[in-house]
């Protein structure tokens, strides 16, 4: 029976010229890009998706692992590629110069590829121009804000940030606040923080900032279109900071067989060409600097990011992930 | 007629080979609980403290809660539909036959997905409402939210309840018409026989049925996220995906593992002295009663509604949005890859399953005791834990077996094998089989549990071997129970994901892997056609199995 299934599917041996690209991130997001980068050098690159267990994965594998880059989407999840020891340190000069040292790690072990920022949505009749995350906890709020989980990554992150900003006892305090001021459970998707403003259950939301652009394109069909029009985006920031940010991102594999093309395939990626299809493709904010955002993002005004370091923010995930048991966000 | 006996002991007793066949299926089902033993031995400092002060309290009491509704749902819909199709004669009775097995076509994450949008505020139905009362705007007037613990425990129990149907269902059929006559004939009603007679008799498959949905409950992680319902699996999710914690995931794992095996044991000895069969050398089909068209109509109807809320309901809004991405982006070219291989990893996982499953089944028959039946229980434990916990303990096994191989052929012959078993799609065909083994040799094993044993005996003493008696007695008699487990298992290999998404190997794209990448972004329109795809498939198997359930 397993030699049949053998027989009957490719086997995991990868030929010359190939680079082999484990991600976390959707296929159909890097798609447009792998198809440039092809096209342009002539290396296939195959891929796999994996949601959860990107790292057991490759750790498993072993030295036998055709992984030559490993993909993932939050910074937690490339900080935890590292701690397995799945990844090894790149020199890249055109890397370097191209993503600012906030967004890579200090020895070279990973590189921020895009960027999405934590926003606000808000009824379009909102009376609302700036907004700070501490505000989420203001009992005026009270029964009016959607949320996702907050176990998500997108929020632990940003819960993690509050850490970094005011320490583990305040933003207990401040959780309690937000989850006292939820409008309904904190489940389902970002989008569904537009939807929800669009059917009356709530006046503001935290979600991510892409969506907003995959939902007023259209893209995604006309109903978004409604979804995204309903609400109004303000990027918030902390009151001694700036906007909380996240980013997608990319390592080389420690035993990667094809080291060479993979590095050039990560300097793809931070080309202008390759930013740009980022900023167009997914609405996510470039890396690179000088590399324009998409119009709908751009129109949120000017990004200032946060400045706390996303290796320090990541340091404090476990803890905002315990913070968000103790208070019962979830539940 | 029915027996209550203990389990045979003649004198010569068959081989221990079948024992030995049964160990090796237990050993393959097993490992991966061993890989994830290993990693849980790993410790997690200061895990239990924290889960025991603030997420077991309010999990295990909203995990208990969504069992013991989804439980009492499933039974009361999966019985009573099955005695309406086979006690009472009514137009549309062999369509609603099949009908009823229709939700099983569809993924509990794709049900809880498609209703969020058809009851949301801004859906048809709040639209309708709102329209009918006279209201505006949603912020005037809206239902309660289908993002709880009620709406989870709704939506479960209404596309989960074909596991109980089905094998309701085939003990009703197969209870012989003569007890039901006799019942009558010393004057009890038609609903006393129901109570009295068929329920009874058909209890072990009611419980076989229930546990089947509760372990899909258990494994069920994008409903209950979808929802906002924190179950332990969600815990476990939790601590291995957002603290990084494998380890600690795995013990939670292990913990719940431990549970549900207690449970089975518990129910398994409530019922241990019970032995039902049939003598089917007297076997008369069940005749079912006809009934005035006025009754006929409404008990149709009543059939039909578990239809419309489990399927009918959740495929039309799939169909409509497919139909919209269809018309905005036409059908991607990757779908008929993806179609086939669906197709292949789910015949031939379903293929040895199916195989295992017998064989461990009739193991137990061959050599009734204490030994064979834990050997049953250890391979059907891989049903019990969430489907990631299994793949990540195959994980943990093949992966560490691939660099094993790899490493010996580069030293003995110089070439690197590379991933055999990962690159192969063997793991996932694996996994898939740790995964429903349970439902295979579970749905088998009460298939051979109608067959009288004086029937074997009858074959051994006229000099068949075990493996003829199986091949002429058994096989032809347990058909129906055996084509039931293979769809079963067919249908939930094609939906299954966290396995196939984590051990599939390059560039192979399944629906469910296709759908799961769409969702995990939030972008469902442009999976809708995977998704309908999905239950597609399953439609199929699920009138088959109809069909197979009528010739018997």
């Amino acid at each position: 029976m397993l030699l049949a299934a053998s027989a009957l599917m490719s086997p995991g041996i990868a030929a010359a010229a190939e680079i082999n690209l484990y991600t976390t991130r959707e296929p159909a997001l890097i798609a447009p890009l792998l198809g440039a980068f092809s096209k342009s050098t002539g290396t296939k690159v195959n891929t796999i998706f994996l949601k959860d267990g990107l790292a057991e994965r490759v750790a498993s594998e072993g030295a036998s692992s055709p992984a030559d880059i490993l993909m993932a989407v939050d910074a937690g999840n490339l900080v935890d590629l590292v701690d397995k020891g799945v990844t090894q340190p790149v020199e890249s000069p055109v890397l370097n110069s191209a993503i600012a040292e906030q967004l890579r790690d200090a020895k070279g072990n990973w590189f921020a590829l895009s960027m999405r920022a934590r926003v606000l949505y808000a009824a379009k009749d909102a009376d609302i121009s700036t907004f700070n995350y501490e505000e989420l906890a203001d009992p005026k709020w009270k029964g009016k804000i959607c949320i996702r989980s907050g176990q998500h990554p997108y929020n632990t992150a940003l819960f993690a940030d509050y850490i970094a900003h005011y320490g583990a006892e305040e933003t207990e305090k401040w959780l309690t606040g937000v989850k006292a001021n939820l409008a309904r459970k904190a489940a389902g998707g970002d989008r569904d923080a537009a939807k929800d403003i669009l059917g009356g259950i709530c006046d503001i939301g935290i979600a991510n900032s892409y969506y907003v652009g995959l939902m007023r394109s259209g893209k995604g069909g006309e109903e978004q279109v409604k979804w995204g029009e309903a609400i109004k985006v303000i990027l918030p920031t902390f009151k001694n900071g700036g906007t909380q940010v996240n980013i997608s991102g990319a390592a080389i594999a420690k035993h990667s067989p094809n080291k060479a093309e993979a590095v050039k395939l990560l300097e793809y990626l931070v080309s202008d060409e390759a930013q740009k299809i980022y900023a167009e493709a997914n609405y996510e904010y470039p890396v690179k600097a000088g590399v324009a955002a998409d119009p709908i993002i751009a129109s949120f005004g000017e990004l200032k990011i946060d400045s706390k370091p996303l290796s320090e923010i990541v340091s404090h995930r476990k803890q905002a992930s315990e913070l968000v048991d103790k208070v019962g966000f979830d539940n | 007629m029915i027996t209550s006996q203990a389990p045979a002991r003649s004198a010569k007793r068959p081989g221990g080979v079948w024992l030995t066949i049964a160990g090796i299926i237990a050993l393959i089902a097993i490992l991966p609980i061993g890989g994830l033993i290993l990693e849980a031995s790993k410790g997690s400092a200061g895990l239990w403290g924290h889960l025991f002060a603030t997420v077991l309290p309010v999990a295990l009491l909203d995990t208990v809660i969504l069992l013991a509704g989804v439980g009492v749902i499933t039974a009361v819909v999966g019985t009573t539909t099955a005695w309406l199709v086979t006690a009472y004669d009514f137009p549309g009775r062999h369509a609603l036959e099949w009908m009823l097995l229709l939700p099983l076509a569809v993924p509990t994450y794709i049900v809880a997905y498609a209703y969020l949008d058809i009851l949301h505020p801004i859906g048809p139905v709040q639209d309708a409402v709102r329209w009918l009362l006279g209201y505006e705007s949603p912020r005037q007037f809206r239902l309660p939210d289908v993002r709880s613990k009620a709406g989870c425990i709704l939506l479960l129990g209404i596309v989960l309840y074909p596991y109980v149907y089905i094998p309701t269902r085939a003990m009703f059929l197969t209870q012989s018409g003569n007890l039901v006559d006799a019942a009558r004939t010393l004057g009890t009603s038609r609903r006393a026989v129901f109570w009295r007679v068929a329920l009874p008799l058909a209890r072990p498959a009611v419980a076989v049925g229930i546990s089947l949905a509760l372990m899909e409950t258990l494994n069920d992680i994008g409903a209950a996220e979808f929802l906002g319902v924190r179950t332990i699996t969600v815990s476990i999710y939790t601590t291995w995906i957002t603290r990084s914690d494998l380890s600690g995931a795995s013990q939670i794992a292990l913990a719940l593992l431990l549970i549900v095996v207690a449970i089975v044991a518990v129910e398994r000895w409530a019922r241990r002295k019970q032995r039902y069969s049939i003598d089917v050398r007297r076997m008369r089909s069940f005749q079912p009663r006809r009934v005035s068209l006025g009754k006929g109509i409404m008990l149709f109807l009543g059939g039909l509604l578990p239809v419309i809320l489990g399927f009918a309901a959740p495929a039309l809004y799939l169909l409509i949005e497919a139909a919209k991405r269809y018309r905005f982006a036409g059908i991607s070219s990757r779908i008929i890859d993806e179609a086939v291989n669906t197709l292949v990893i789910a015949t031939l996982a379903t293929t040895a399953t199916v195989i295992l499953g017998l064989l461990a089944a009739y193991a137990t028959r061959l050599r009734p005791g204490q030994r064979s039946s834990w050997l049953l229980r250890c391979s059907t434990m891989g049903y019990a834990a969430p489907g990631t916990v299994v793949a990540i303990g195959v994980l943990i096994v093949l992966g560490g077996l691939d660099q094993l191989i790899d490493r010996a052929a580069l030293s003995l012959f110089g070439v690197s094998t590379g991933l055999l078993l990962m690159g192969s799609g063997a793991a996932v065909i694996y996994a898939l089989i740790v995964r429903f083994l349970a439902i295979s040799a579970g749905s088998i094993e009460a298939g051979l549990s109608r067959i009288s044993l004086s029937l074997d005996h009858a074959s051994r003493s006229l000099g068949q071997s075990t493996a003829g008696t199986l091949r002429y007695v058994h096989l032809p008699l347990s058909k129906a129970a055996i084509s039931a487990a293979a769809l079963l298992v067919f249908v939930d290999c094609v939906k299954e994901l966290p396995a196939t998404l984590l051990l599939r190997p390059l560039n192979i794209e399944t629906f469910a892997t296709h759908l799961y990448g769409e969702a995990a972004r939030g972008t469902y329109e442009e999976a809708s056609i995977a998704a309908l795809a999905i239950v597609l498939i399953g439609i199929l198997p699920a009138m088959l199995l109809s069909r197979i359930g009528r010739i018997r």
